[in-house]
């Protein structure tokens, strides 16, 4: 048990995507000019990603057997782009007030790196199926702790500070991040 | 060579899988879409431009379906008004309101027109001209005429001639892309019908805009007191003309010192007819003032007689 709280807070502080392995730094800094679009883009990709992992991690289990692991990225992001779109379809007819809320981000987190990264990781880290799937799921609630962060204070830094005029705009967003980054880095050596 | 095959197929076979698995759930999870939203999209030309405000063109068809009397028919830039009219039509509304956009350039400084400072050499588009010393023109609003509009533009409607970009109205369909591409901000949407327009943006102040262009707006103000409908305005030292108001009488256009008042309406002989009508109105009102005046001395000097 204490395996799998280690994998989520591992993958929530120490080894956060956006902020320590700098994956998914895109929608990081494109989705997160208001909290709520940020908080939809999180979970989208939470969920996404636990899904993801479900389904390539069997995968990578076949193409070992066959030993021709090194196809793991080409069928990968084949697999999640069909995957996304298979989601997105059922969403659509069955769950329309998450298709909604979703609808618009899915689309973007075809071909995110953080998606596919997470995926290669639990492989390399030699991950069972559960663990994998703890870990997707770390990862994702990382990637929508720090995307709340940095919408939180994205919305300060236009409503309330006087920023220089060359600084407006993406300098002050991606020193913001930077800063973040800087700070999430005091987590490192938590766990050895 | 089964190292290659064995791969090749497997990838293959994913694939497969996949495209069979997409296509059977296209299927189970189709959607019994509104008639009108599949009548609608296939009207609107599916450039998901975003111009109309949503997120392409399927989510305005959605807006469209969804709330028909909340969403106006007329958003759409890139279809104009054929296209409101097509969606007005599975409505069952009426098209009036749309009126056909174009947009504007605001300059007429060509190479006679304004003055050149220097030759530009450098980067041939109008942001990278703008960073050295505002542009080769003297005047530091006109149209820096290395056409990051035309480049803009996909539908071939503006084009730089003699150094300045000019909009060919009957192309245009005012998706606005020009507007956000002039680092002078110099290109504006206006009515199709708005045939004057002020053809300058120059805020600088009269002597100097004089100096600088032949064309030039000098804010003396004429046009703001000829005008008998309150349709134009000098403000921040450049005029500007309120199509809404503008009844297209072209007396602004006569009585303008420089002629930076273009008009696409009038001939040139329908000008003169006009500036002598004008002429002629001015004398009359100039002698109604003027027994004006002598009448109210008279009276006066009759009242200070009666006092005495």
């Amino acid at each position: 048990m204490a395996k799998y709280v280690i994998i989520i807070i591992s993958m929530v502080l120490v080894n956060n995507y956006p902020l320590a392995q700098f994956l998914g730094i895109c929608p990081f800094l494109g989705v997160s000019k208001d909290s709520e679009s940020a908080t939809g883009m999180g979970i989208a990709v939470t969920f996404v990603m636990v899904l993801a992992t479900a389904v390539t991690w069997p995968i990578q289990q076949l193409l070992n057997s066959k030993g021709i692991g090194y196809l793991q990225t080409v069928v990968f992001i084949l697999v999640i782009a069909s995957l996304v779109q298979l989601i997105e379809m059922f969403m659509k007819k069955n769950m329309v007030g998450l298709y909604k809320s979703l609808g618009v981000f899915l689309p973007l987190i075809t071909t995110n790196c953080a998606v596919l990264g997470v995926c290669i990781s639990n492989i390399d880290s030699g991950y069972n199926y559960l663990q994998s799937l703890f870990n997707a799921f770390g990862a994702g609630l990382g990637f929508l702790f720090a995307m709340i962060l940095m919408a939180g204070v994205r919305s300060k830094l236009v409503d309330q500070s006087r920023i220089p005029k060359s600084w407006q705009g993406v300098p002050i967003v991606l020193l913001t991040a930077a800063i973040m980054a800087l700070s999430f880095m005091g987590f490192g050596g938590m766990f050895s | 060579m089964s190292q290659i095959i064995i791969p090749v197929v497997l990838v293959v076979v994913v694939g497969l899988i996949a495209s069979i698995i997409l296509a059977a759930a296209s299927k189970v999870f189709f959607i019994q879409e509104d008639p009108k939203f599949i009548l609608m999209r296939a009207e609107l030309p599916g450039a998901n431009c975003g111009g109309c405000g949503y997120a392409g063109c399927d989510d305005y068809a959605h807006a469209l379906v969804e709330d028909p009397d909340g969403v106006p028919i007329t958003k759409c830039a890139v279809g104009g008004p054929a296209c409101a009219e097509k969606l007005a039509e599975i409505l069952g509304k009426s098209a009036d309101g749309m009126e056909k956009n174009v947009a504007y350039v605001m300059c007429n400084g060509t190479t006679n027109n304004a003055q050149k400072l220097f030759d530009y050499a450098d980067i041939p588009t109008c942001k990278a001209a703008k960073q050295l010393f505002g542009g080769s023109k003297a005047c530091p609003n006109g149209c820096l005429g290395l056409g990051d509009c035309e480049a803009a533009c996909d539908f071939d409607a503006i084009h730089v001639i003699k150094g300045v970009a000019l909009v060919n109205r009957d192309k245009c369909v005012s998706c606005s892309a020009c507007v956000k591409a002039c680092p002078n901000n110099l290109i504006k949407i206006v009515p199709d019908k708005a045939k004057i327009a002020v053809r300058c943006h120059n805020s600088e102040k009269g002597a100097d805009a004089r100096k600088h262009c032949s064309v030039a707006c000098i804010g003396c103000g004429m046009c703001q007191r000829t005008c008998k409908f309150d349709a134009i305005h000098v403000e921040n030292n450049v005029a500007s003309i309120d199509p809404a108001k503008c009844k297209m009488c072209g007396m602004c256009v006569v009585k303008c010192p420089t002629g930076a008042i273009q008009d696409m309406l009038h001939t040139k002989e329908q000008l003169e007819k006009v500036k002598t009508t004008l002429a002629a109105m001015e004398a009359k009102e100039a002698e109604k003032r003027k027994k004006a005046a002598l009448e109210a001395a008279a009276a006066k000097k009759a009242a200070a007689e009666a006092a005495k």
